[in-house]
């Protein structure tokens, strides 16, 4: 190689360097931009009436209080189907299923309901529970929907937490003459708790933001009162900030930038939390 | 003894039923689409359908060409992928081969927190942002328009690129590394002469999986993407994408089982078809290549 040609390479070299550094930086500034843009367009806008006042035509005494309700509602249901659903086949598919048929043939189906978009769900919750079961566009219809849509994400954090745990406890545990199902219950899954637990939160985190399916099934724009059972009409924060998005008037863009703070915040907070087990489990089991 | 051996095998009962609940899942989908898009090409002609430049289900004189939003899913689509592949892979070549694991483990759960935001957040932030902003450059710009939103979503899928990528490059043994090294090659010459094409299979897969999410996002292109289904490829125009579509006809009081109700159906299935297809192809090359350097 021609002392040139080598000059030529280290300026490449250097070059792509900066580029790799410059889009790094790029894709953390468009972050830092959205959530500065945000926070001037929607801080001076938050203060106690907003989490206490229904929703409004007036833009200054609208607040999010249903929404917020609505949100929590839907959530609580959603995870009361999710999880237990979630867990067992997670379980079922690592621990009991590893190597049969029907476990692979749902490990790729698993593999494409994670790839399909959260607007099909919608057509699924609207056909199947809002109209076959008659559940109207009620709490338990949304839940039942995004129950579904977050069952993939918890069953593979849980096949993955799992697969972690060594071999040795499971043989000890039998060695003790426990059943497969006690080893599942009592060695298995506390040991995978971690994990599974991660999953978990980052699945709400997914759930706490979805819009698309909601507003498919039917999930209401206005709401000016709090559901008190699974059977009562909803909204959500995101609904809510479309709802205030789609509207000309400045007021409401300003409502609408409010409601994404809060909406942000908790999903940085459900984030940072994922990311904190994660990290503290890790550090303590070291097998 | 028999008590116990009935419980287990009824536990595993359970949890086998649970497993299936996912397939029964995606039976549902699949019917669900296919039901009533049966009963919606009964009245409308497939061939119309695939060639009719006009989707206008909503007005008097009816079009049912599915073109101008298939255009406007596709456009928006392409925009985030022109976007996020090119600064996604370079991101990814750059955290792993170039940048100190200091810098690495700092920058990486700031750039999955881009995944994270809710996409309501990311289409306020194309329509109330980007897209005045783009304005000031591009003056003949629409208020609703694909760049915007394209642009915006590109970004949102910049990690999806990038963790995938990044697993793929870490995948590859270090002794290609070092073996491009001791030839004297620069770490530009090993990431792409050897590394990239070693984990080619890895970074297609993390391609196509970007794309598939690129084309079911709704709400990004609902709020900045306007509603007016238009066949064109201008990015400076206000399109309607198929999502857009049916969330809006979702919102509105079209009577059900009329022939505008079924067009979400028929709307949807085309959606469902394109993402079925692309995370199968990705499942297919993850499987093939799975074990290759093991």
């Amino acid at each position: 190689m021609s002392k040139s040609n080598q000059r030529k390479s280290r300026i490449v070299d250097k070059t792509f360097k900066y580029i790799g550094l410059a889009f790094t930086v790029f894709a953390l500034l468009v972050l830092a931009v959205l959530i500065t843009d945000i926070l001037i367009k929607g801080l001076t806008r938050i203060n106690w009436s907003f989490f206490t006042n229904l929703p409004s035509r007036h833009a200054a005494n609208s607040g999010i209080l249903t929404a917020l309700a609505g949100m929590l509602s839907l959530l609580f249901f959603t995870i009361l189907i999710a999880i237990p659903i979630g867990i067992l086949a997670g379980v079922y598919l690592q621990e009991y299923g590893t190597n049969n048929k029907f476990a692979k043939f749902i490990e790729i189906n698993i593999a494409n309901l994670a790839g399909v978009p959260s607007v099909i769900y919608g057509i699924l919750g609207l056909t199947i529970f809002v109209r076959l079961f008659g559940l109207g566009n009620s709490l338990l219809a949304g839940a039942f929907t995004l129950a579904l849509l977050i069952l993939p994400i918890i069953i593979v954090a849980t096949r993955e937490a799992i697969r972690a745990v060594p071999g040795t406890l499971r043989e000890a545990s039998y060695g003790m003459g426990a059943t497969k199902w006690q080893t599942t219950r009592r060695v298995v899954i506390p040991s995978a708790l971690g994990g599974i637990l991660t999953g978990i939160i980052l699945s709400i985190s997914r759930a706490v933001g979805e819009t698309a399916p909601l507003l498919v099934i039917g999930a209401l724009v206005y709401v000016p009162f709090i559901p008190e059972g699974p059977n009562d009409q909803f909204t959500t924060l995101p609904i809510q900030i479309f709802n205030w998005v789609s509207r000309p008037q400045a007021a409401f863009i300003t409502n609408a930038a409010a409601g994404i703070i809060i909406l942000l915040l908790i999903t940085f907070i459900l984030n940072g939390i994922a990311i904190y087990i994660r990290s503290k489990w890790y550090k303590n089991i070291k097998y | 003894m028999i008590h116990m051996r009935t419980k287990e095998k009824a536990i595993e009962i359970l949890m086998m039923a649970c497993s299936f609940l996912t397939v029964l899942t995606t039976l549902g989908i699949i019917l669900v689409l296919l039901i009533d898009s049966i009963k919606f090409f009964s009245e409308v002609s497939i061939v119309d359908f695939f060639t009719d430049t006009q989707w206008t289900p909503l007005f008097s004189e009816k079009h049912f060409g599915i073109l101008p939003l298939l255009t406007g899913t596709l456009l928006t689509t392409f925009i985030a992928v022109l976007v996020a592949v090119p600064l996604g892979l370079t991101i990814a070549i750059y955290l792993n081969e170039y940048a100190s694991p200091k810098f690495t483990n700092i920058v990486k759960p700031i750039l999955e927190v881009l995944a994270a935001v809710p996409t309501v957040v990311y289409g306020f932030f194309a329509l109330q942002f980007v897209t005045p902003l783009l304005q000031q450059f591009i003056p003949d710009l629409r208020g609703f328009n694909a760049l915007s939103p394209g642009l915006v979503m590109g970004v949102m899928i910049i990690p999806y690129i990038t963790s995938l990528s990044e697993d793929a490059l870490r995948a590859v043994p270090s002794s290609l590394r070092e073996a491009s090294y001791g030839m004297g090659a620069t770490k530009f010459q090993t990431a792409f002469k050897v590394l990239v094409p070693a984990a080619s299979s890895g970074i297609m897969v993390s391609i196509i999986l970007a794309i598939s999410r690129a084309l079911g996002e709704t709400m990004i292109v609902a709020i900045a993407a306007g509603q007016e289904p238009r066949l064109t490829f201008n990015p400076k125009e206000s399109v309607e994408t198929i999502t857009t579509y049916i969330v809006q006809v979702s919102m509105g009081d079209v009577p059900q089982d009329s022939l505008e109700y079924r067009t979400i159906f028929a709307a949807g299935l085309t959606l469902f078809l394109f993402t079925f297809i692309l995370n199968n192809i990705s499942f297919w090359i993850r499987k093939k290549f799975q074990n290759k350097y093991e």
